[in-house]
């Protein structure tokens, strides 16, 4: 596993571990999932799919802490003491967090000062992901998928272990998905992790597991907590 | 934790001057106000100068509140604020320090633009001097009142009429003794200074609720 072999691992991330214990979501009277019990370890990815509204983006919010669980909780173990949990999450939502009116190079330098100067630098970031050249034009002439870009470049100026990913490759062409899952394997190759909820298929590598979200639970009859959450093993291991 | 206040403060300056309205939508909403009032009331100088600090400070008050309904809700709608909770920032500095943007860009101008509008009101330096003091200190009050109008605004996608139903009344004994410390510099009988310091002490107080309660209001709306 990732603590034994990989001697290179930055030392704040080993036994890096994101467990979630019998999380339960309710949205008005309709109940997403309960007792939702998982693990992620590091250097492995947790892919949750299922349908439009069965929870996935309520999941992530939940894990991000952006929204407070009806039951259940979400512990991070392998921090260093002090820090913060939301310190050691990238949430990327549906929305890209990019200003129009300020130019590439200023949204991502920005984020980088916010959240933390760790990683690359703005220009380096910007080639990462495929926009290189483009750091003084507005924001707002980009598209769809060179603002997707852009906001997928604030996981790289930044190093944080814990990826929350929601539809990170909407908008983005078959290049620039290729392009992500190898940025997402290269992080878990770090010794990171990632969550992600996507309705295509991303190749995370061997570290990555699906979970799948079902219809709502409600209509479901009452059974056991296995019901709500289906694991599907890809590369074994159990959770 | 300096550096990202910093930067936050900085980037909504540039939004706010860049975007076209900011500074100078506030001015010349101010300028319109000042220079209708005499075609309203008529050429009378002494009653001018008697209603002056009252039509300027009025017209301050809401001349603030441009802009504010857009503040948070822009933030909210492009996933910016999602994305600032990850900072080092807790919301209460993120509203702080998004508040500290909106007055340089609205407030200040204001400050600056006072004196020269209070000449066409006829008021004279004593009186453009207390204006100008009071303006300094009730305006950041008024711009923090705001942030929890701002605030509901954004959180519950509701625009400019919750901003007014929200801070006017909370704004109102800033404007009372705002108003009443000028009078009280050109007529007595009381000193300038025990109006303006019960303004100080009001300023000090919404600078404190108006970061939390914004915060407040921002997570409550969250779920």
């Amino acid at each position: 596993m990732c603590n034994a072999s990989n001697a290179g691992l930055p030392s704040l991330w080993r036994g890096l571990a994101l467990t979630a214990d019998g999380l339960a979501c309710q949205r008005g009277a309709r109940v997403l999932f309960r007792d939702l019990t998982f693990a992620v370890r590091c250097s492995e990815a947790l892919v949750v799919t299922g349908p439009n509204g069965a929870g996935k983006s309520s999941l992530l919010r939940i894990v991000a802490g952006l929204l407070a669980p009806q039951a259940g909780a979400i512990r991070i173990d392998g921090l260093p003491a002090e820090a913060r949990p939301a310190e050691s999450i990238h949430y990327l939502g549906h929305d890209d967090a990019v200003k129009p009116a300020l130019t590439v190079r200023e949204n991502l330098g920005f984020w980088r000062t916010l959240l933390g100067a760790s990683g690359l630098a703005v220009d380096d970031a910007l080639e990462e992901v495929g926009l290189p050249g483009l750091g003084r034009l507005p924001a707002g002439v980009l598209s769809a998928g060179q603002k997707r870009r852009l906001a997928i470049a604030r996981l790289l100026v930044t190093r944080r272990p814990v990826w929350v990913l929601d539809e990170p490759t909407t908008a983005l062409d078959v290049t620039a998905q290729a392009r992500f899952a190898a940025l997402g394997r290269a992080h878990l190759a770090d010794g990171g992790l990632i969550l992600a909820a996507t309705h295509t298929p991303l190749d995370f590598g061997t570290g990555a597991r699906a979970l799948t979200l079902g219809g709502p639970v409600a209509a479901r009859a009452p059974g056991k907590a296995d019901d709500d959450g289906a694991f599907d093993d890809a590369s074994g291991g159990a959770p | 934790m300096m550096a990202a206040f910093l930067a936050l403060t900085r980037r909504d300056l540039a939004l706010a001057l860049r975007a076209g309205g900011g500074a100078g939508l506030g001015v010349v909403f101010f300028l319109s106000v000042v220079a209708v009032v005499p075609f309203a009331v008529g050429p009378d100088l002494v009653l001018l100068a008697r209603i002056g600090p009252a039509i300027l400070w009025i017209g301050a008050m809401l001349a603030s509140l441009i802009g504010l309904e857009r503040l948070f809700a822009s933030d909210v709608e492009d996933g910016s604020l999602d994305a600032l909770t990850g900072s080092v920032l807790p919301l209460e500095l993120v509203a702080a320090a998004k508040g500290l943007a909106h007055w340089l860009a609205t407030g200040l101008p204001l400050v600056i633009a006072a004196p020269f509008l209070a000449l066409m009101l006829n008021l004279d330096l004593a009186a453009i001097g207390a204006l100008v003091a009071t303006l300094a200190v009730g305006t950041p009050a008024v711009t923090a009142l705001g942030l929890i109008g701002a605030a509901f605004a954004g959180a519950f996608r509701r625009g400019g009429l919750l901003i007014a139903v929200l801070v006017l009344p909370l704004a109102i004994p800033v404007l009372i003794f705002a108003v009443s410390a000028t009078s009280a510099a050109v007529t007595g009988p009381v000193p300038f200074g025990t109006p303006f310091q019960v303004l100080v002490g009001l300023a000090l107080f919404a600078l404190v609720l108006g970061p939390v309660a914004a915060a407040a209001a921002l997570r409550a709306a969250r779920g």
